[in-house]
């Protein structure tokens, strides 16, 4: 469980971190989506208390991160940047950091087999593809059995096979009732992933739903229909809240409907319909839509 | 691919659930001081120059002495051979202290450490403890071995010869060991305020090596007032058989470079806790 109540960080006089207040709960995968610089990775920073809150406050599992007396039973974290000193073995890796709270060796044996890094254990870090340093890093997150994992974009640089391995390995740890908390700046990976989206851009939240209101609420889904009556029909359907547009003759696409509405409306009126389709935005789609306004580096035409 | 159809897999349960104490933090720590290649390097380097340099220069004194007029021969001191060698071997010391930490801010390894030991100081206090042992365990035997075999070459021509029961000189040689342990926890510290490995290098070789001879400016003196308290003179004090009215004693020279250390160790505790990683 992590919460965060109008969490605010600056870097000089800018604001990296805006406000931000939100709950990861138990038992379910919190996606923490936002453009790449929208300030999730400050924000994972904040919860471990690695950077210091400018104002508002952060607590995981009803403490400050520092106060835990064994933060790794506590939250395992994965963060983005690389945290592995590249002259050391994965093995001492582990091996240090479970030292710190007296784990036993064992432990490090169990997770290096579990991430499938037993063949390279004992080589320097420095050498890991991208790949095997993700792994290296799960097995780190996941080293003191946390209740709260953390895990800032883990699929980056795994092949497909990976990406399926943590896609499992995430339901299972949140099936098991901990609360899961990932951030990633594909919309598409949090799809088939989480459950539950917080969504920020430029540091400020912009939702905080679960992934199928996100779409619904993002989307505003279209009716299209194809009619050869379409003057007729458009003039059938406009009211407040509905907006029509045309872009093809006898194509209509209509906005704040559903498809059963415009279906009835047109059998009552004695119109014939060619097609009725409801289109749904994709999620990429409706993340974009709502980030829109909110990328900080936006391309420009030239 | 059987690996996509595999089912999720299981995180193993941990049953016994330990906690973050200051005893676990210094294992931590000796776990990462010994598994990097650099550290051995280091140290290994340190302990052959400690005890070869010495021998070197009791052979080329021995086979020399012949041709030596007498006011050569009086400059030589049999603890100044013994002890050359902690010259050089203060360098890889120095650079492995900054190393410790500044290789862990360098690799982002330092956020590791901190996530796991949020409240930050158990790092630096392990850190020091385990350096600070481990360097004093290999610079004791290193200087003892380098004074008996420096000797054991001049006795071949007897000459220049003490014993650590002459006056001063167990003192001396133990100040050798405990120099290099100091030396190394004070650049541990510079290497921790200044996060960044060659800046924390520059920083003790400017205090000192180069800033020291730059004194020379100064009216004689004013030499004569600063230059005691100087980190590099008040270090040296320790391991100084002789002591002029200019230099501090053994003593006062171990007391100011402690003192030295311990401010240095504060402002580094200080910015390790205050500042974002």
């Amino acid at each position: 469980m992590i919460e965060a109540n109008a969490l605010t960080k600056d870097y000089g006089d800018k604001r990296a971190v805006d406000g931000l207040s939100f709950t990861v709960k138990p038992g379910i995968v919190t996606g923490f989506l936002g453009p790449n610089g929208s300030g999730k990775s400050t924000t994972m920073r904040l919860i471990l208390g690695l950077d210091a809150v400018t104002s508002g406050d952060v607590t995981v599992n009803g403490k400050h991160y520092r106060d835990h007396k064994a933060p790794l039973h506590e939250v395992g974290a994965l963060l983005e940047a690389r945290s592995v000193h590249t002259g050391r073995s994965a093995y001492y890796h582990l091996l240090s950091l479970a030292q710190t709270h007296g784990i036993v060796r064992k432990r490090v044996d169990e997770l290096i087999d579990l991430v499938g890094l037993h063949d390279v254990a004992r080589k320097r870090a420095g050498k890991f593809s991208l790949g095997m340093g993700q792994r290296l890093g799960i097995a780190t997150a996941l080293l003191g059995d946390p209740h709260t994992l953390l895990l800032d974009e883990p699929v980056n640089g795994l092949d497909p096979e990976g990406i399926h391995w943590i896609r499992n390995l995430l339901r299972a740890l949140a099936a098991e009732g901990r609360a899961v908390f990932v951030s990633s700046h594909l919309m598409s990976e949090m799809a088939v992933t989480a459950d539950h989206l917080i969504v920020i851009g430029r540091g400020k939240l912009i939702a905080d739903m679960s992934v199928d209101e996100f779409v619904r609420r993002a989307s505003g889904a279209i009716v299209r229909v194809r009619s050869p009556q379409a003057t007729k029909l458009r003039e059938l359907v406009l009211g407040p809240e509905i907006t029509v547009t045309s872009n093809e003759t006898g194509v209509l696409e209509i906005a704040g409907t559903t498809p059963e509405k415009v279906g009835d409306l047109a059998a009552s009126n004695g119109i014939t319909l060619h097609e009725l389709t409801l289109v749904q935005a994709s999620l990429e789609e409706a993340f974009m839509e709502m980030t829109r306004d909110d990328v900080e580096f936006k391309a420009t035409a030239a | 691919m059987s690996a996509v159809t595999a089912p999720a897999p299981v995180i193993p349960p941990l049953t016994v659930k330990g906690r973050v104490t200051q005893l676990h933090v210094i294992v931590s720590e000796w776990t990462k001081l010994h598994s990097l290649r650099s550290t051995r390097w280091s140290l290994a380097v340190a302990v052959v120059l400690t005890i070869g340099l010495p021998a070197i220069f009791a052979a080329i004194t021995s086979s020399h002495w012949g041709s030596m007029a007498p006011h050569e021969r009086a400059d030589r001191h049999p603890l100044d051979i013994a002890l050359a060698g902690v010259n050089l071997s203060q360098l890889a010391i120095g650079v492995l202290g900054v190393l410790v930490i500044t290789g862990e801010y360098a690799t982002g390894m330092i956020r590791a450490s901190f996530t796991a030991v949020p409240k930050r100081l158990p790092v630096l206090w392990a850190k020091i403890t385990v350096f600070a042992v481990v360097s004093f365990v290999l610079m004791l035997p290193s200087v003892l071995i380098a004074f008996w075999a420096s000797q054991a070459i001049l006795s071949k021509h007897d000459i220049l010869q003490t014993s650590l029961s002459a006056h001063g000189v167990l003192r001396a040689v133990v100040g050798g060991a405990v120099y290099l342990t100091l030396f190394g926890v004070f650049c541990m510290a510079m290497g921790a305020i200044v996060r960044n490995t060659a800046g924390g290098i520059a920083s003790f070789v400017a205090l000192f090596f180069v800033i020291p001879p730059l004194l020379n400016v100064f009216p004689t003196s004013w030499q004569n007032a600063i230059n005691p308290w100087i980190p590099n003179s008040a270090f040296r004090s320790i391991f100084q058989l002789t002591h002029g009215s200019h230099s501090l004693s053994p003593a006062g020279g171990l007391a100011v470079s402690l003192g030295y250390v311990a401010f240095t160790v504060a402002v580094a505790a200080v910015l390790l806790v205050r500042r974002d990683t």
